[in-house]
This record gives C-alpha cells, sequence and structure tokens, in this order.
C-alpha cells in the first residue's frame, strides 16, 4: 500500500474514534513510546510506519504460495525443501528464522502450536490470531488434537495421522493444506481464494469451491 | 557435524535446569525418532542472557508417538504423533524401538 | 495447578509458559482486530528486536517474560505481558531508566483522570 502522506505527528494523540487508554499496560505503552522518541531511539513515523506494514501483512501471501505449490510441481519441491529461498520467489522477505513447509496428505495431517510462547509465521501469515496464543490452544493441543480439530469443525479420519508440530525453537512452519477435489483447471487467484488461514496453521482444511470444507 | 540422522531414536533428557530453555516439559525423558536435521543453531539458553549463544547447537526435529506421550489419556488416534524442534544437547542415542510401528 | 504430589512437583518445575499437555477449556475463536496501542506494542517490540538496533533477541523477551510472577502471567493479556517485558529489557539494556519510566508514567495517568485508577474494562 503507497503511503498516504499524512503527517505522523499525532502519533502521541488519539484519533476521535479510538477509545481512550484506560487501563495501566495501555498508559505504559504510552510511556515507553514518548521516552523512545524524546530520547530519539525511534521516532513516531517508524513506530507508525511499522505499524502500517503489520498491517499489510497477511494471510494472503500465504494464500498465494499454497495456491502456486498446487499448480507448479517444481515450486512445490523447492518451497518443501527451502521456505525461504522458495517464498522469496514471490517476494515475500522470511528473514531471521527458518521456514519448514510441511504438506497435509490422505495420510498425513500437520497442525502447529508453540506450547511454549507463540512462535507464528509473520511474514506469511500476519499477526496471530487471539487464539493461536491462547493458554487453552497451547495446553491442549499437543495432548487432545482430534477434540481440538473437533472445535474447528475440522474432522479429519482416524486413518490420516495427525501430526502436531510444536514450534519450540527456530523453525516456522507453514502447512500446505491438500487441494480440494474439484479444483482441475481453477485459477491460480481463484484457488488461493480457497486457501483460509486455519488451513496453513492445520486447524482447518481448505475451503472447497463451493463454499464448504474439504472433505478430509 | 550432526550426532542424529533421521530415523534414528532418541530420548529427551529428563533434566529440569533452571534458567531458559526450549524443551517443553511434556517431551523430557520420552523417545521419539528424528525427523529431520535443521541445522545448527545459537544454544537459546545462552541468547536468553545476552549471550552470543555460541557454539551453536544442532537442532533436530523429534516425532513421537502419542501413545507414548500420555499413554491413552489424551484425545487422539491410535497412528497420531506430535513433533517438536528439540537441541542436540538435550538427545541421547535410544535403541531401536521393539515395539511394532 | 492443585492435583497430586506428583502434579505439583511438575508445576514447580515447569516455566509458567510451558503450557503443552495441561488441561484447558474450551478454544475462544472469536476474531480480534488487534487495537491501536496493541499494533503499537508489536511495532516496538520489532523495532527493538530488528536490526540495526537489535537491543535484544527474541529468547531474552522469552526469558524475561518466563520471570513474570504467575499471577501476573495468569491474569494478563499478550500484550500487556509484551509490554511489562519491554518495561524490564530497556531498563536491563540501558535504553530507559527506571525513575524516568516511573515519572513518566504518572504524568500519562494525569492525561487521562477519568480512567486512571479505574477497573479497566477487560476487552
Amino acid at each position: 500500500m503507497p503511503h498516504d502522506g499524512h503527517d505522523h505527528d499525532h502519533a502521541t494523540t488519539f484519533q476521535p474514534d479510538i477509545k481512550e487508554p484506560s487501563e495501566e499496560w495501555e498508559f505504559l505503552e504510552i510511556a515507553l513510546r514518548e521516552l523512545l522518541i524524546d530520547k530519539g531511539v525511534v521516532s513516531a513515523r517508524e513506530i507508525a510506519d511499522t505499524v502500517e506494514a503489520w498491517e499489510n501483512k497477511t494471510p494472503e501471501a500465504g494464500a498465494q504460495i499454497i495456491a502456486k505449490a498446487w499448480t507448479d510441481a517444481d515450486f512445490k519441491s523447492r518451497l518443501l525443501a527451502n521456505g525461504n529461498s522458495t517464498v522469496a520467489e514471490l517476494g515475500i522477505v522470511f528473514e531471521g528464522t527458518q521456514l519448514v513447509v510441511v504438506e497435509n496428505t490422505a495420510d498425513l495431517h500437520h497442525m502447529v502450536v508453540c506450547t511454549l510462547c507463540s512462535c507464528y509465521p509473520r511474514p506469511i501469515l500476519g499477526m496471530p490470531p487471539l487464539w493461536y496464543k491462547s493458554k487453552s490452544y497451547r495446553a491442549r493441543t499437543v495432548r487432545e488434537p482430534r477434540a481440538v480439530l473437533a472445535e474447528f469443525g475440522t474432522d479429519i479420519p482416524t486413518s490420516t495421522e495427525v501430526r502436531v508440530l510444536d514450534s519450540t525453537a527456530d523453525i516456522r512452519y507453514l502447512v500446505i493444506p491438500r487441494r480440494p477435489d474439484g479444483t482441475d483447471g481453477m485459477s491460480v487467484e481463484a484457488l488461493a481464494a480457497l486457501v483460509t488461514r486455519d488451513s496453513m496453521i492445520g486447524t482447518a482444511t481448505a475451503l472447497q469451491p463451493d463454499g464448504g470444507r474439504t472433505a478430509a | 557435524m550432526s550426532r542424529f540422522a533421521p530415523g534414528d531414536r532418541v530420548s529427551v533428557a529428563k533434566a529440569f535446569p533452571p534458567g531458559h530453555v526450549r524443551t517443553p516439559t511434556f517431551l523430557r525423558g520420552l523417545t521419539g525418532t528424528v525427523v529431520r536435521h535443521f541445522g545448527a543453531f545459537p544454544n537459546p539458553s545462552l541468547l536468553a542472557y545476552g549471550m552470543s549463544g555460541q557454539p551453536p547447537l544442532n537442532l533436530y526435529q523429534v516425532v513421537f508417538d502419542m501413545d507414548d506421550v500420555w499413554d491413552g489419556d489424551g484425545e487422539y488416534a491410535a497412528g497420531d504423533t506430535v513433533a517438536a524442534d528439540i537441541y542436540e544437547n538435550w538427545l541421547e542415542a535410544a535403541p531401536q524401538s521393539n515395539r511394532k510401528d | 495447578m492443585a492435583g497430586d504430589s506428583k502434579t505439583t512437583t511438575q508445576a514447580v518445575e515447569r516455566a509458567i509458559t510451558d503450557l503443552g499437555g495441561l488441561k484447558g477449556g474450551p478454544i475462544d475463536r472469536h476474531e480480534h482486530e488487534p487495537t491501536l496501542t496493541e499494533r503499537r506494542i508489536d511495532a516496538m517490540m520489532m523495532l527493538m528486536r530488528a536490526k540495526p538496533r537489535a537491543f535484544w533477541g527474541s529468547d531474552e523477551n522469552r526469558r524475561t517474560i518466563e520471570s513474570l510472577t504467575p499471577e501476573f502471567y495468569e491474569g494478563s493479556g499478550y500484550y500487556e505481558r509484551w509490554v511489562t517485558a519491554m518495561r524490564s529489557l530497556m531498563i536491563e539494556k540501558g535504553i530507559l531508566d527506571s525513575g524516568d519510566i516511573d515519572a513518566k508514567l504518572a504524568e500519562v495517568r494525569a492525561r487521562f483522570p477519568s480512567n486512571a485508577g479505574a477497573d479497566g474494562d477487560k476487552s
């Protein structure tokens, strides 16, 4: 998104439609930010630009990657072999951690959790949803994955191995969901629309072209 | 040089050291199978205190049978697994499984 | 986390962040658009950690969050923990002074007299 050119000097004020801070941690955010700006550690503009940059990182980037992998076998091979360098082909910068891409099949269904914190492939999926960071998801997924999947409305047959990936260290995982049946000949754009955020975490399957879930 | 290769059986140390560690408690003391070697990464237990993390540690994805982890006390199917990324200093070679796979 | 003696021992040994396998209620799946405050905390954290500043790394951040009290960890939101950790790390790294932060906080609270000290809504 091009920069809108409005000035960011109001970064320490509040726009009228935004709720006033009322809690101590919200005051702490203001205090730290103003001190950092006063001391020249960061500028208000840098903070505002970073906020804006994160708003532009959405799961659509991930959906583009998956749709391309579904339609281009060589790309998928490269993606599975080296996530970081392969997403760079699409202009996505993924640095600092190793991106590992795993593929869901009829025999193996991956789902990702971080039991120790909230590791998430943010350059590809944006900011993690609240549930991904929640204590219930982090606690339960490694022990009762099928109960968790059921809460997401996802039914994986017991003949398929569910493999929970606990993202404990320097690895960030992206799941390639199964390509839905009946999508032969669809454009990459149309396929990307079937790839939801949750299907790339593994708590859901991709959408059916008619809008439903794929049969697992 | 990595000590383990895919397919190797490994046991996770049943240790509870102080400080910052990245080995989840629920896997400590259990035996699993190496799936892949990711390379070597700076030691997070040292990085956590502002040190350089050298020497780096090999990092592996290790997969565990849900049944070995929870012994039935969970909601999973017979063949389900859980995998975690574990640094080499937490792993010891274990005998090949005598369980059926 | 009460239970038999084994469970209690484990609870003591576990870091407060180490949740794998513990019991939990239904997952709250509602979508939440991060507020401006949350986005700014996130942005500041990223700026502090990224080059060229690189004042601290993710493992130092995790260590700081692990050292929060269990009561605070249980009762706080995600970004509340982040901003609290950021304060500790800024003092630890000599980026900001503890007294300066307290003085600024008092000034900020005074800007919102109708809110400060009130029992804020938990969103």
